[in-house]
């Protein structure tokens, strides 16, 4: 068993934007600007947990992006990781969900993986398509939204998935996609450690010409199209203290305000 | 000269700083209420390497270099101070002397169990009744050889993390004109720990007084070389010395950064009070203040990890360091006005808590008296 995890640099959650003549731009002073996806988070400590536990061979971070997407990698490889790939090519630019994930899928079939995880979704684009995406163009079986793994073996996967009506115990033979949902597990903290060993490693870079790529990709590719983004306007917000002589006289009053709001 | 951080130091900082907003800062006024120690963060700093930062690798530290063991440091502080202290105690003064003077019998028995939180904490007991700056003379607890055992008798003062060990290390009269560190499982018979002492601040960190009644540990259990226990105890303090200064740092920052954004927000005179010449000047001394002294804490660590002599430079940056705490974060009440002095925000905890550093592991008289022993060549 060998087990890739994708994963997506994305704007911290609590960097601050600006929209300027249609271009948005983000900065997050005493932070990082650009963080691991949250939700990969989730997905890189449950691929590491099938190397610590489960006897997966290897559990190998991959990226597509530029130089700079190298950091999330590097948080990858930093918790747990054993290796990192990251895809660039200038024939990328402008993908959209359904070409970067025909990207990816060639890419995962390179590794020789069988289990692929993702977050359920990026905070930046937030449409949750890429995973179901590059399942369909790999061939393999989607499992979305999974909450647990109940057990692996070198030919088959058992999951509980979160569906709207309550969860779902589903196995599927190998191989398959996994998109992860918060409730799989705790990500840990990088380690000095793995700090250390991350600085160092050296993270190789593949372009379109080292993958087979099926499907379309690059300029023109994307079935979505950015034809204006503003500035949201901004709220207004009015802090208003209850007072009251007691505590249900109070709750009473925030009740009938919360009503009044139609925020219950 | 460059003042740039490496790119790893860069990176430590930025995942300790996300772990302690995340796992203590949140806790850091219930710690305090409390008077509890709060093992769930530390529980987690074990896998991180924050409990065996100058511990090998092949002990399951993290053999972090000095300035990035003073981030780790200055960041826990950020969040916590009594947490900030019991891990600097633990790193700097427990584990420090066995990894420098330890065999490695003793390495193999105690680090990987220390170092990695799969244990609880360490501690080094120096200070007693009548000994605290001068140790030299004042020590009365005596260690001595019967058989093939040491035995213990006398009593330690204010041993931080006593209540929280698995092991102290103990500074004892192994004749009338030197000592020796003798390695004290906190479980032995004839140890007595007392009570966490109240204290203003740093009420989350315990710290007690242990009493040995006739504690007798294998001969195996002297650490380093007998009768060399007070240069070693010194030598740790240097070290120690910088990591407190760090903690200064940390909590200043803290204050610094609460005082910011009050004097942002408070309003006074029709406008917020950090449009006033007296808060502002406050504020720019603050983040003057911190800045240099961060700096002497790095080049004190830098020093150390140069190899060079680092006595001075280490007693300059905790001089230095924690008397720019206890300002910033006076001041910062000063800036929140009543609300300071209030529990229900975080700058009196801060004030509390920094207090100690002019005072623990040497205070700012000895710091000056080693500064100007250097500078006049005595």
């Amino acid at each position: 068993m060998k087990v890739v995890v994708c994963t997506k640099q994305t704007p911290s959650t609590t960097a601050t934007f600006t929209v300027n003549n249609g271009v948005v731009s983000w900065d997050d002073p005493g932070g990082k600007p650009n963080v691991v996806n949250p939700w990969d988070e989730y997905a890189i400590e449950e691929a590491i947990r099938l190397k610590e536990n489960h006897g997966a061979e290897a559990a190998i971070a991959l990226t597509a992006g530029g130089e700079s997407a190298d950091d999330v990698l590097k948080t990858a490889l930093a918790m747990g990781c054993t290796e990192a790939i990251r895809v660039e090519d200038a024939g990328f630019a402008g993908s959209g969900s359904r070409g970067t994930a025909n990207i990816l899928a060639a890419a995962i079939k390179k590794t020789g993986a069988d289990i692929a995880f993702f977050g359920k979704q990026a905070i930046d684009g937030d449409t949750g398509l890429t995973p179901v995406m590059a399942a369909r163009a790999l061939g393999w079986t989607p499992l979305t939204y999974v909450s647990a793994i109940k057990s692996v073996s070198d030919d088959s996967i058992t999951v509980e998935r979160q569906i709207e009506t309550g969860t779902q115990t589903v196995t599927a033979p190998l191989p398959v996609v996994i998109s992860v949902v918060k409730e799989i597990n705790e990500p840990r903290y990088p380690s000095f450690m793995g700090i250390r060993k991350a600085s160092r490693a050296t993270i190789p870079v593949w372009s379109a010409a080292d993958l087979d790529i099926e499907g379309a990709y690059g300029p023109g590719s994307a079935k979505v199209d950015w034809s204006e983004i503003t500035q949201p306007p901004s709220r207004d917000t009015v802090v208003e203290f209850i007072s009251g002589d007691s505590a249900e006289e109070i709750a009473a009053a925030l009740a009938t305000k919360l009503f009044e709001e139609k925020v219950i | 000269m460059d003042f740039n951080l490496t790119s790893e130091q860069e990176d430590f900082r930025y995942f300790v700083h996300d772990f302690v907003a995340k796992e203590l800062k949140p806790h850091a006024r219930e710690i305090d209420a409390k008077a509890e120690f709060f093992w769930p963060a530390v529980q987690k700093m074990g896998p991180i390497g924050l409990l065996g930062l100058n511990v090998p690798e092949a002990y399951g530290g993290a053999a972090v270099d000095t300035i990035s063991a003073s981030i780790a440091i200055e960041e826990i502080a950020w969040g916590c101070g009594s947490t900030a202290l019991a891990i600097s105690a633990h790193n700097g003064l427990g584990l420090t002397p066995i990894v420098k003077f330890g065999t490695e019998a003793q390495k193999q028995r105690w680090l990987p169990q220390l170092a990695t939180g799969r244990g609880k904490l360490s501690s080094l007991g120096q200070t007693e009744p009548g000994a605290g700056s001068d140790l030299k003379g004042g020590v009365r607890l005596w260690a001595r050889k019967e058989g093939d055992e040491w035995v213990l008798n006398g009593t330690k003062m204010w041993l931080t993390n006593a209540s929280i060990a698995d092991l102290m290390i103990i500074l004892a009269r192994t004749d009338s004109t030197s000592m020796s560190h003798i390695l004290v499982p906190t479980d032995t018979p004839g140890v007595h720990i007392g009570p966490n002492e109240k204290k203003m601040g740093l009420k989350g960190s315990p710290t007690n007084a242990v009493t040995f009644d006739d504690a007798r540990l294998p001969l195996e259990n002297l650490l380093g070389v007998e009768g060399r226990g007070l240069q070693q105890t010194l030598e740790v303090l240097d070290a120690g010395r910088i990591s407190i200064g760090a903690l200064a740092v940390g909590l200043a920052q803290a204050a610094y950064e609460e005082a910011l954004q009050y004097a942002q927000e408070r309003e006074a005179f029709g406008g917020p009070i950090a449009q006033f010449q007296a808060i502002q000047w406050m504020l720019a001394d603050a983040a003057t203040e911190i800045q240099a002294a961060r700096m002497m804490v790095y080049w004190a660590a830098w020093m150390k990890d140069q190899g060079q002599p680092f006595t001075k430079a280490a007693a300059m940056a905790k001089l230095f360091a924690t008397e720019v705490s206890e300002r910033v974060c006076r001041n910062a009440i000063q800036i929140h006005g009543g609300y300071g002095y209030s529990s229900e925000f975080e700058v009196e905890r801060m004030y509390r808590d920094t207090r100690l550093m002019t005072i623990g592991e040497g205070t700012s008289e000895i710091q000056r008296m080693i500064i100007a022993r250097h500078i006049l060549g005595r």
